[in-house]
């Protein structure tokens, strides 16, 4: 068994959901903001093309827009000598590509769920609209806001087929948990597999539970 | 001086057009709901927009549609106490109060520990507003109102959440504060008992527009238009045409009526509060308006008693028994008689 795979995951899933939950909270209270309904759909319905596409399919136009010949992968080799496709790096973008529609609805659906009167009378009070987001609707809608989070990181560790689209299959390099089990399916070493996806089993299961676990404390507080 | 407001706004089907001013001291406004009043409400205090008008506070523009002046609702000295207290559910009692001053200043440390003593919320200054009844509640969110020293305050249908217990206690302390206020305060409210008590002045809504206004008691002791004697408690109404200068036919009832003031040619309705009817034992000659009893039907109130008869036409007619007419409980009068002077007359 090769451990590189269960560090590069790891090391992935982690990055990724940092960028994917701020990026899906402010995307979130971006949108919620807009006040003219159809930019704010067509805004919406961008968003969540991710999640609807087939994975392979936001892979390719991952490629498209990120490969060495094309622009924006252009312009991050001529500007910052870095080659984002086929590196560690794409595993991420993918990671986070996928996983942000989670992050961002769940956010969404959790800021809009906040009861209006509690806002409007915080602004009475005098509230900036600075403070009135951080310290009384997020930590209203944290606990729909968290379970956003749990999904989007499974969803990032659980990433396979934008990965191997944009990233490859680089064994220590590109090579995630679910590519590993791919791999090791495809070439038929079984016992191999099985390892790893009693590895992505227990990590999984053990995020949903711990927060689960943090979650129901946080409700009793109130 | 005072709050002068002057405003249109549509939503969908529904439009509103309200223009009052509310001097120092409690205005009340009374309707049924879906009037518009909590929306009145909000478009002073800034959390919706009108179409058009303005709202005036003494010097202050708060809003003018045609100079574009919106003022943010952080910046309108409003404090709004919601039906639902709306209190930070993240935030314990004491940051509730807090929230509104910006620093923990000393100054702003001393303000808060003065209003929890006088909201009477010492020992709850750690508990979330979930942990904590109704009534204490509407405790909390008033002292965080007052902290922040409004000049406007805005009550939305404040006990509407209460028992009835705690609803005439928390009636009193409110009615105190409401002293003590030296700025306009609007009351909102669909309780004639909650509007008599509170406010100096009140107001009638109804379909978005003030269909009158007034002094208080004034309003309750002459209502003028048919709105305002319901909303004020009135249970028998009729339609009715004039017959002569002190002369009218209740045409709902199929009776002829007496009444002292002299009749308006447009005469809509006439009104007959429930206890304003007299028990009649003797004679019926020289009484004025009087109204046989058919079908009679008692309804028991814990400390009162409604006696539903048919008037001649069918409609129902409803006598509040009072209690130094009573004795009549096991003899129930035949007939009753109405004073000339307690007849209202209508539009």
């Amino acid at each position: 068994m090769d451990i590189s795979a269960i560090l590069i995951s790891m090391k992935t899933a982690t990055l990724s959901i940092l960028i994917t939950f701020f990026l899906g909270i402010l995307a979130a209270k971006l949108v919620i903001t807009i006040k003219r309904e159809g930019i704010k759909s067509i805004l919406d319905g961008l968003l969540t093309m991710p999640l609807v596409l087939p994975p392979t399919v936001a892979g390719f136009f991952l490629l498209y827009l990120f490969g060495v010949k094309r622009p924006i992968g252009q312009f991050f080799v001529d500007f910052f000598s870095i080659k984002i496709a086929f590196s560690w790096g794409a595993t991420v973008l993918a990671a986070v590509v996928i996983s942000f529609p989670l992050m961002y609805r769940s956010a969404r659906a959790a800021f809009e769920q906040v009861d209006e009167n509690i806002l409007a009378a915080a602004r009475t009070l005098g509230i900036s609209e600075w403070n009135i987001f951080w310290k009384i609707q997020l930590p209203n809608a944290l606990p729909g806001v968290v379970s956003g989070g749990i999904l989007a990181f499974s969803r990032g560790l659980g990433e396979f087929g934008a990965t191997a689209m944009i990233a490859g299959n680089m064994a220590g390099k590109t090579r995630t948990l679910p590519l590993a089990v791919y791999s090791a399916v495809a070439s038929g070493d079984m016992e191999t597999a099985y390892t790893y996806v009693w590895i992505i089993v227990g990590i999984s299961f053990t995020v949903v539970v711990l927060m689960n676990y943090f979650g129901a404390k946080e409700r009793k507080k109130r | 001086m005072g709050l002068t407001v002057d405003i249109k706004k549509q939503i969908k089907d529904f439009n509103l057009d309200v223009f009052f001013d509310a001097p120092i001291g409690c205005t009340g406004i009374l309707g049924a709901s879906g009037c518009g009043k909590s929306m009145t409400l909000k478009a002073i205090a800034g959390i919706i927009t009108p179409d058009s008008g303005r709202i005036l506070h003494n010097e202050a523009v708060l809003f003018d549609h045609t100079k574009k002046i919106i003022q943010k609702p952080q910046n309108r000295k409003v404090g709004f106490l919601f039906q639902n207290y709306a209190l930070f559910p993240n935030m314990t009692v004491e940051d509730n109060i807090y929230s509104g001053l910006l620093k923990k200043t000393p100054e702003h440390t001393k303000q808060v520990k003065d209003a929890i003593e006088r909201f009477h919320l010492q020992g709850l200054e750690k508990r979330y507003p979930k942990m904590l009844s109704g009534g204490q509640q509407q405790r909390v969110a008033l002292a965080r109102i007052l902290v922040c020293n409004p000049q406007i305050l805005l009550l939305d249908e404040p006990f509407s959440a209460l028992d009835a217990y705690l609803k005439e206690e928390l009636q009193l302390e409110l009615r105190e504060l409401l002293k003590g206020f030296k700025g306009s305060a609007i009351l909102v409210t669909h309780d004639r008992d909650e509007a008599y008590k509170l406010c100096d002045n009140l107001m009638i809504m109804e379909h978005g527009t003030v269909i009158a206004q007034g002094n208080t008691k004034e309003m309750f002791a002459f209502p003028t238009n048919y709105q305002t004697a319901r909303l004020t408690g009135c249970k028998n109404i009729s339609k009715a045409v004039k017959l002569g200068e002190h002369r009218v036919k209740a045409t709902d009832w199929d009776m002829e009526l007496t009444i002292s003031m002299s009749v308006p040619d447009d005469i809509q309705y006439v009104g007959i509060r429930a206890h304003n009817f007299n028990p009649v034992f003797g004679k019926l000659e020289e009484l004025p308006n009087v109204f046989e009893i058919v079908h009679p039907e008692t309804v028991y109130g814990p400390f009162e008693e409604n006696l539903i008869f048919d008037a001649r036409s069918g409609a129902h007619i409803w006598w509040k028994i009072g209690r130094d007419q009573k004795g009549i409980q096991s003899d129930l009068p035949k007939y009753l008689s109405v004073d000339p002077k307690n007849i209202m007359i209508l539009n």
